[in-house]
């Protein structure tokens, strides 16, 4: 199941774990560092599910979000949230623009694996749905 | 002319006064009547509230107690009354017994000792419970802590997921194996660097003593503590701030002390200019509203925005509503908050660029009104108005001062004719992300 998947994350040795991690569970990962310049990367990687982190230099993470919600062709992509803050205002403000899920660092591992899993099973149902894809 | 605003009914007990000092002295009614040159049964009816005295009789068995008559007419200091009344206000919950506030006097009268040890103690408590608020505060909008705490949070979050692989993966290749072990490392050193400097950020602004880090925030919770009414000032007027500063925490430090003094001046200049006695019945007369208290300033419409904030209120709840009171000057920075539960008023970075104080800054001398719609779901009303901070001649420039009072809307149903503005408490932390006034949040912004 797993496809595609974008890591906008300025940390590299995180970026380097997680990548590790999920091409070892089969995603094709891409990583990218800067949030200036995140739109542009996923308008030309056009991942199948996004790793977005809420602070980013160049351009917040939820800024990044609320961009990708009012584009038709990134309103349904899967976005998990990391954040280092971890207050329920951040996940409130992530999850009201649209983030389907939330992860505060430091994460564990499996749980970061398991929820990419569970958005893109999601996501290929909700796919179905509106008509595209195959379940 | 307006009728006296009486005072709280445990400072009105004469009688109870002369009846505590001389109990404490082991005195007979008919000793102290004696000196008095009045009658034992006279007397007994003095000191059971069944008779008013004052003038030479006051003086009389003032004199026969070996006591200054203020002690007997005023009672304890009125500041430590009020400290030792907040005690009672706050000492009971989860008691569920009230304390008995109506023999404060008759308590400091027989237990001078005990009664200084409740308002020490109280005073540390407000000053702990202003520091914790400090700190909350600065965690809440202190842009150089939070960005401090993401990096040590990110690199924690490196490492335990890095560590994670090397535990899980006894058969990973070698250069993985080395690439992660360098990866530890580098984070490790890393995480020392942000940890040191996340400690020197606190330690730079850990408070001497027990209370709030600076001199503004110490000032600022010895007006919380005094719930920013002082009756002796009111009284007695600048006379009797030298009185306040003694009994207040915190006014070792000069810069302090000074500050503290300076606030208490035009604390007592408002009371001069605009007497507790005149407003308070006003006020009480129109559910205090500023709008119908304009008159009062004679021109100075932040006076009386600054007495409505400066008014007493009773523990039962009547008296004045609470409110708070935002002062800042022409650039936006805060040189005073009262604050009200469910308002914001941040002391690091900026409020809201909605509220009616900064747009007051714009319309000098305009008095605004403005219903203020929170996030959380509160309403607000606020009157604001902005005004020189003193007079100046022709052709110099002078320093503004914003001032806003802030009220919540109990009624659910109240209407008012003030437009109503979706505001915030400040960008840092407002959920109202769409918001067309927000501030860049991030590094980059």
């Amino acid at each position: 199941m797993p496809g595609r998947v974008l890591l906008v994350e300025d940390e590299t040795n995180i970026m380097e774990a997680i990548g590790f991690l999920l091409s070892r569970d089969g995603w094709a990962v891409n990583g990218h560092g800067n949030g200036a310049t995140a739109l542009e990367a996923i308008a030309r990687l056009a991942p199948d599910v996004l790793v977005l982190d809420m602070m980013l230099p160049g351009r917040s993470g939820l800024d990044i979000l609320r961009d990708l919600r009012a584009d038709p062709k990134t309103e349904h992509l899967p976005v998990l949230m990391l954040t280092a803050k971890g207050q329920i205002r951040d996940r409130d403000m992530a999850l009201a623009l649209g983030a389907n899920a939330f992860l505060t660092k430091p994460f564990a591992n499996a749980e970061l694996v398991e929820t990419l899993r569970s958005m893109a099973r999601t996501a290929n149902l909700d796919d179905v749905a509106r008509g595209g894809g195959a379940a | 002319m307006p009728p006296a605003v009486p005072p709280p009914r445990y400072l009105q007990r004469t009688g109870s006064r002369i009846r505590e000092r001389r109990l404490m002295q082991g005195l007979r009614q008919a000793d102290v009547a004696g000196r008095a040159g009045i009658s034992a049964s006279y007397l007994n009816l003095i000191e059971h509230n069944r008779r008013r005295i004052g003038g030479k009789l006051l003086i009389a068995i003032a004199r026969a107690l070996d006591v200054e008559p203020t002690l007997l007419s005023e009672g304890a200091d009125a500041t430590l009354a009020d400290v030792l009344f907040r005690a009672a206000q706050g000492g009971h919950v989860g008691t569920g017994t009230a304390p008995e506030v109506e023999m404060i006097d008759a308590l400091s009268g027989r237990f001078p000792g005990w009664t200084d040890l409740i308002a020490a103690q109280q005073k540390r408590i407000t000053g702990l419970e202003a520091l914790v608020d400090a700190l909350r505060d600065r965690l809440s909008h202190d842009p150089v802590l939070a960005e401090t705490m993401h990096e040590v949070l990110s690199t924690v979050a490196a490492i335990r997921s890095t560590a994670d692989i090397l535990v899980r993966e006894p058969n990973l290749e070698a250069p993985w194996r080395t690439r992660f072990h360098r990866n530890l490392h580098e984070e490790a050193e890393r995480l020392s660097i942000r940890a040191t400097a996340m400690l020197a950020h606190f330690e730079d602004a850990t408070p001497r003593g027990d209370g709030p880090a600076t001199p503004l925030e110490t000032v600022e919770a010895m007006f919380d503590a005094a719930g920013h009414h002082f009756p002796a000032i009111e009284t007695g007027g600048k006379a009797a701030i030298l009185r306040v500063l003694e009994r207040a925490a915190g006014m070792e430090d000069s810069v302090t002390r000074d500050l503290a003094a300076q606030m208490l001046t035009a604390y007592a200049q408002d009371a001069a200019r605009l007497p507790l006695a005149e407003i308070m019945p006003a006020a009480a007369a129109v559910d205090f509203a500023p709008e119908r208290l304009l008159h009062m300033g004679q021109g100075d419409a932040a006076l009386v925005l600054r007495r409505l904030a400066s008014l007493p209120r009773a523990p039962d709840g009547s008296g004045a509503p609470e409110v708070g009171l935002a002062i800042c000057d022409g650039s936006g920075a805060l040189l005073f908050r009262r604050r009200v539960a469910g308002f914001a008023i941040p002391r690091f970075g900026a409020g809201c660029p909605l509220w009616p104080l900064y747009g007051a800054l714009n319309r000098p001398g305009q008095p605004i009104v403005a219903v203020l719609d929170m996030p959380g779901g509160g309403q607000f009303q606020a009157w604001s108005v902005s005004q020189p901070a003193e007079l100046v001649g022709f052709g110099a420039t002078p320093v503004m001062r914003a001032t806003m009072l802030v009220r919540a809307i109990d009624d659910p149903a109240h209407d008012p004719a003030a437009p109503t503005i979706a505001a915030g408490p400040g960008c840092q932390v407002c959920a109202r992300t769409a918001c067309t006034a927000r501030r860049i949040i991030g590094p980059g912004g």
